[in-house]
C-alpha cells in the first residue's frame, strides 16, 4: 500500500517534471490538479500551506515538490518526490549543457527559445489564479496580492521585501479582526 | 563513476578556464541556496559571476539560455549545467546536492515548527498572507517577462490560450503542452519564412 502510494507519486512528479516549462511557478495548477483533484492525496489546505512555506523558505521554489512529498508519504515521500522531480530534468541539463555548441547553434534552438516564453506567461498567470482560488478567503488577501504584484511588476527590489511586509500585515490585520 | 568533464565550449577559448574542485562547486551552489532568500536567481549571477568568477557575463547568459528552455527549474537545470562543466558527472552530482540540501532542512523545520503553532491565530494569519503575497509575486513576474517576450499578436494569443486551457479549464498540463508547444514553433518558423 505504501509502496504503491510511493510509486504512484513518484511516476506522477516525474512526469509533471518532465513538462514543466517555466519551472515551478507554471506547474501549480497541474500539480494541484494532480495531488488535490485526481489522486486526493492532500487537501486544499494542506496544498496552500506547502505553496506558502516553500515561498518563504530559501532555495529554489521547485522544493514545494520535496514539501508536497513529505507531507504525503513522511522521509520516503521527501525523497522520491525531490528525486522525481530533479533527477529526470537533472539528466536532460546534463545532456544539453555538453552539447551546447551544437544546441545553440541549431535553428530549432532558436525558434523554441522565442515559442515557448509566452506560453510560460499564460501558464504563470494561471497558476496564479489557481492559488488565488485555493489560498485566498478574504478581500484584504485580494489587497496583499495586488500590493506585492504592483511592487514586483515596477521595481526590480528583492521579493522578499514585499512579502515579508504582507506577511506582518497580514498579522496586524489578523489581530485587530479583519483577516 | 568517472566520466570525464564536457569539453569547453567556444566562448571559454579565449580565457583560461578556472579550476573549479567539486569542494568548491558544493560550497558554492550552497551559499546560492543559503542567500537566495526572495531571489536565488540574483544570487546564482552573484556567486557564479561576480564572487566566485567560474564563468564570464556571456557565458552565465548562454547557461541560463539553456537553463531556461529545458523543462525544469532553471536554476536547477543551471547547477548541473556548471557543475558537470567543471567535474564532470560528480561535479554536477555535488553541485545540486549544495544547492538543495540546506534549503530543504531549511523548509522541513520550517514545516515542523509550523505544524506546532498551526493552530496559533497569527501563524495562520501569516500563512494566508504570505500565499496571498506570492499570487502577487506570480501575477508580477508574468508582468515582467511578459513585457519582454509578449511582442507579437501571436504571442499574446499563445500566452492567452496557454492561461485558459490551465487556469480557465483546468486541462492537463501535458495535453496542453503537446498542442500549444509545437503550434507556437510552427507559428515561429512561417513568421521567419516570409
Amino acid at each position: 500500500m505504501r509502496t504503491d502510494l510511493l510509486v504512484a507519486m513518484g511516476m506522477t512528479f516525474f512526469t509533471t517534471a518532465i513538462f514543466s516549462v517555466g519551472g515551478i511557478s507554471a506547474m501549480i495548477p497541474e500539480v494541484h490538479r494532480q495531488v488535490v483533484e485526481v489522486h486526493g492525496w492532500l487537501g486544499n489546505e494542506a496544498f496552500a500551506t506547502a505553496f506558502a512555506l516553500s515561498q518563504i523558505a530559501p532555495g529554489p521554489n521547485i522544493l514545494m515538490m520535496t514539501m508536497l512529498g513529505w507531507r504525503i508519504a513522511g522521509w520516503a515521500g521527501l525523497a522520491v518526490a525531490t528525486l522525481a522531480t530533479v533527477v529526470p530534468t537533472s539528466a536532460l541539463s546534463l545532456i544539453a549543457g555538453r552539447a551546447e555548441n551544437r544546441i545553440s547553434h541549431a535553428r530549432w534552438y532558436g525558434l523554441t527559445k522565442r515559442a515557448f516564453p509566452p506560453l510560460v506567461v499564460g501558464l504563470i498567470c494561471a497558476s496564479a489564479l489557481v492559488t488565488a482560488q485555493a489560498a485566498i478567503d478574504a478581500w484584504l488577501g485580494y489587497v496583499l496580492t495586488a500590493g506585492v504584484a504592483l511592487f514586483v511588476a515596477l521595481t526590480r527590489r528583492n521579493p522578499l521585501v514585499p512579502l515579508s511586509v504582507a506577511t506582518l500585515v497580514g498579522v496586524i490585520a489578523g489581530r485587530l479582526g479583519y483577516f | 563513476m568517472e566520466i570525464s568533464a564536457a569539453p569547453p565550449p567556444d566562448a571559454t577559448q579565449a580565457t583560461e578556464r578556472p579550476h573549479v574542485t567539486r569542494f568548491d562547486l558544493f560550497a558554492g551552489f550552497f551559499l546560492v541556496g543559503m542567500i537566495g532568500f526572495g531571489g536565488i536567481a540574483a544570487a546564482m549571477h552573484h556567486v557564479i559571476v561576480e564572487r566566485r568568477r567560474w564563468l564570464d557575463d556571456q557565458q552565465y547568459a548562454s547557461v541560463l539560455g539553456l537553463g531556461q528552455v529545458l523543462p525544469g527549474a532553471n536554476l536547477v537545470n543551471m547547477a548541473t549545467i556548471v557543475g558537470d562543466r567543471f567535474q564532470g558527472f560528480q561535479g554536477a552530482v555535488v553541485s545540486l546536492a549544495g544547492l538543495i540540501f540546506m534549503p530543504i532542512v531549511i523548509l522541513v523545520g520550517l514545516a515542523t515548527v509550523y505544524d506546532q503553532f498551526a493552530a496559533n491565530p497569527d501563524v495562520i494569519a501569516a500563512t494566508k498572507a504570505a500565499a496571498a503575497g506570492a499570487v502577487g509575486l506570480m501575477f508580477g513576474t508574468a508582468y515582467k517577462i511578459g513585457k519582454t517576450v509578449i511582442n507579437t499578436r501571436w504571442a499574446l494569443l499563445f500566452a492567452f490560450l496557454s492561461f485558459v486551457s490551465i487556469g480557465i479549464l483546468r486541462l492537463p498540463l501535458v495535453g496542453t503542452l503537446l498542442v500549444l508547444g509545437p503550434i507556437s514553433v510552427a507559428v515561429n518558423f512561417w513568421r521567419d519564412q516570409r
